[in-house]
């Protein structure tokens, strides 16, 4: 399951500028197998799309696969750093697998660039200077749903996410905007797939809404079974549960839902606009906010190779604190522990054709930082 | 805590452990008649849901997707036991182990260089979908009850099959003594394919079911693996009956465990402690359990061989 590529031989950005041009190598670990390969994938095909579109002979990607499991991605990221000799790693989704290889990888002078996990304990005390977070801190996109819940009138919310540490980062984080009370506050178990029990204690509780971090499959089994006990609260989640990979899957059920992400298909920039059609004709599907994360990190690290040399580490951290490319959100910019400054609107739920897809219906937090960067020292 | 939630709580119980049932009766017929553990069991479970689920989207009907399942497992079943099952029975439990375990690992892959890995879409259909209001004022919905009746059905028909049909006779005999009967002139070797198909077909079945409510994606059959191993330890290994009553009780357990738990430590600590507690004392309920019947009785509670 090996994949070495090799970027196209066009030999166009040679010469362009003036930084030249030491070989970059980059390690993508990332989940290709099991229940959670859709997210992996995702990430995958964005950042090689944007690989591909960028016809740099100088990047080279390495990509394996870590089965989701904690213990394979230690042993892949030591593979890489000890015998591939890769510059600058990225690709873990799940925040378990992160908090197992990014402080190692990091420790050792090599570049970490997430695409998807944020756990809070790398954007505060844990943070790091060659650690840099393209998507969001995992808190991000359930405090928009917070702030959400308020705007939206409801004052008597039902709130469940798994018992474990992204799960808690997710109610803490919708705790922190949301000001109404709480009808219930449950954590299920991980990769639980029946939820009559939890929909029952909804029904009985008394809520006026629903708040739910279930991503993947837990979010599909959820939506259908909720949408089928008759239960008619308004639900609100974040986008990791109406993601273009399982909307499908989860079909009607899910039309209506309201729910928040830092990236859609609609957003209105050049950039985005030429991702969504080219990865389009590139994977003949539409793209989600895993691709989305996946094409912005690609296009945030060839941007610091355009100016600088992977070697100078300081040149190299500077050029990526700049982060001086189109990024699919439109304006981008790093705070200073790494972590995106950025926009997170509200998304609905809608069907164009035959595709269940998302559409913009506003913005539940501007230039949004994350809780933690005070507690940050770099 | 009011009744009518507890009613729902114990006929969701009920629901799941009736599901587990169906894995589960395949599972210990399997174990009990050929004496080969059976990891792939939940790949076969899978292999249900998928080919319910591609079925359905090609006909729109969920008939025919269940149809599709019931004889997707089967023929993979019987496949499987045929090419690869078959040169297992004579080996040690650990090569039989080795052997179905290679097999969900080519299963899932499989499954995904036909299907993909993104999850496929396989929804109640309408005539089924919704709440229906039982006596009492109880709001449930129509398709797990359903799920419950044809569960029941199908352990009264297992039950008619083993008791009373020559099949039936036969299966019983090849769990006490293979040898004898293969002397009386019985094809234990189709004997063998016909039980392992049974049994792939009920785990399809069960797959297409369950697959309606939750998510139909590769390696869906794995968690659901294990708790069936669960049931037929408790049940007993080779017991219908012992799996249903067993698969009732994980179910009960799991999904009362579940409620209860986080409710009762709320009378000693503050609610998010005990919430935590709580879930995760519930996630362990299952195995107390199966750990408290191998105590008193250590064949689980049907078995006949210690």
């Amino acid at each position: 399951m090996k994949l070495v590529t090799m970027a196209a031989a066009a030999a166009l950005a040679v010469g362009l500028s003036g930084a030249m041009a030491e070989p970059v190598k980059v390690g993508m670990i990332t989940t290709l197998s099991g229940g959670g390969a859709g997210l992996g994938i995702d990430v995958r095909d964005g950042f090689m799309l944007a690989v591909k579109q960028a016809g740099n002979e100088d990047l080279e990607v390495v990509i394996e696969d870590d089965q989701r499991k904690p213990d394979i991605a230690v042993q892949l990221a030591d593979k890489m750093i000890q015998s591939e000799k890769v510059d600058v790693l990225t690709g873990i989704i799940w925040s378990n697998l992160a908090m197992a290889v990014v402080p190692a990888a990091t420790a050792q002078g090599k570049f970490y660039l997430s695409p998807n996990a944020g756990p809070s304990v790398l954007a505060g005390k844990g943070c790091h200077p060659n650690y840099f977070n393209v998507a969001w801190q995992n808190d991000n996109l359930h405090e928009a749903a917070g702030a959400y819940t308020n705007f939206a009138g409801h004052k008597n919310a039902f709130i469940l996410a798994p018992n474990y540490p992204a799960g808690k980062d997710a109610l803490t984080g919708f705790k922190r905007f949301y000001k109404g009370d709480l009808a219930g506050e449950l954590y299920t178990k991980l990769g639980q797939t029946d939820y009559a029990a939890e929909i029952a204690q909804i029904r009985a509780s008394g809520a006026d809404s629903v708040f739910f971090f279930l991503p993947g499959g837990m979010g599909i089994s959820f939506l259908k079974q909720y949408k089928d006990s008759g239960v008619d609260l308004p639900v609100v989640g974040p986008a990791f549960s109406f993601d273009q990979g399982i909307l499908q899957a989860v079909g009607d059920a899910a039309l209506g839902i309201v729910n928040t992400s830092q990236w859609n298909k609609d957003i209105d920039n050049p950039a985005n606009k030429a991702f969504v059609e080219a990865f389009q004709a590139e994977y003949g599907r539409l793209p989600s906010l895993y691709a989305s994360q996946g094409f912005d990190t690609a296009n945030l690290l060839l941007s610091a190779m355009e100016k600088a040399d992977v070697k100078d580490a300081d040149a190299f951290r500077a050029a990526l604190e700049a982060a001086e490319f189109q990024s699919t959100r439109g304006e981008f910019k790093f705070g200073p522990n790494h972590h995106p400054i950025q926009d997170i609107y509200v998304r609905e739920v809608v069907k164009e054709g035959d595709v269940y897809t998302n559409k913009i219906i506003g913005t539940a937090l501007t230039s949004h930082a994350d809780a933690y960067w005070s507690d940050c020292n770099m | 805590m009011s009744l009518i939630l507890l009613i729902e709580q114990v006929l969701n119980g009920l629901q799941f452990g009736i599901m587990l049932f169906l894995m589960a009766a395949g599972l210990t017929l399997i174990f009990g008649v050929m004496g080969l553990i059976n990891l792939a069991h939940g790949s076969l479970y899978m292999i249900g849901a998928f080919c319910a689920a591609a079925v359905a989207a090609a006909t729109g009907s969920f008939v025919l997707g269940l149809i599709a399942a019931l004889a997707g497992a089967a023929i993979a079943g019987a496949l499987v036991e045929l090419v690869v099952i078959r040169r297992l029975y004579d080996k040690d439990h650990l090569d039989q182990v080795l052997a179905t375990f290679a097999l969900i690992l080519i299963f899932s892959e499989g499954t995904r260089w036909i299907f993909g890995s993104f999850p496929l879409f396989l929804d109640v259909p309408d005539f089924l979908s919704g709440p229906v209001t039982l006596p009492g004022g109880i709001e449930y919905p129509l398709y797990r009850l359903t799920l419950i009746v044809v569960g029941l059905l199908v352990a009264l028909g297992l039950y008619l099959l083993i008791s009373k049909t020559r099949l039936g006779v036969q299966i019983r005999a090849g769990e006490n003594d293979r040898e004898m009967i293969a002397a009386l002139g019985i094809d234990i070797a189709k004997l063998y394919t016909i039980v392992f198909a049974l049994g792939a077909a009920l785990a399809g079945l069960s797959g297409a079911l369950v697959g309606a409510i939750q998510s139909v994606q590769v390696g869906m059959g794995e968690p659901v693996l294990i708790l069936a191993f669960v049931v037929i330890v408790i049940g007993g290994i080779g017991s219908i009956k012992g799996a249903l009553i067993g698969a009732i009780l994980v179910g009960l357990t799991d999904t009362l465990g579940g409620i209860f738990l986080p409710e009762l430590l709320k009378l000693f600590f503050d609610p998010s402690t005990a919430t935590s507690i709580g879930s995760s004392l519930a996630s362990m309920a299952i195995y107390i359990l199966m750990a408290a019947v191998l105590v008193l009785r250590p064949a689980g509670l049907f078995g006949a061989r210690a």
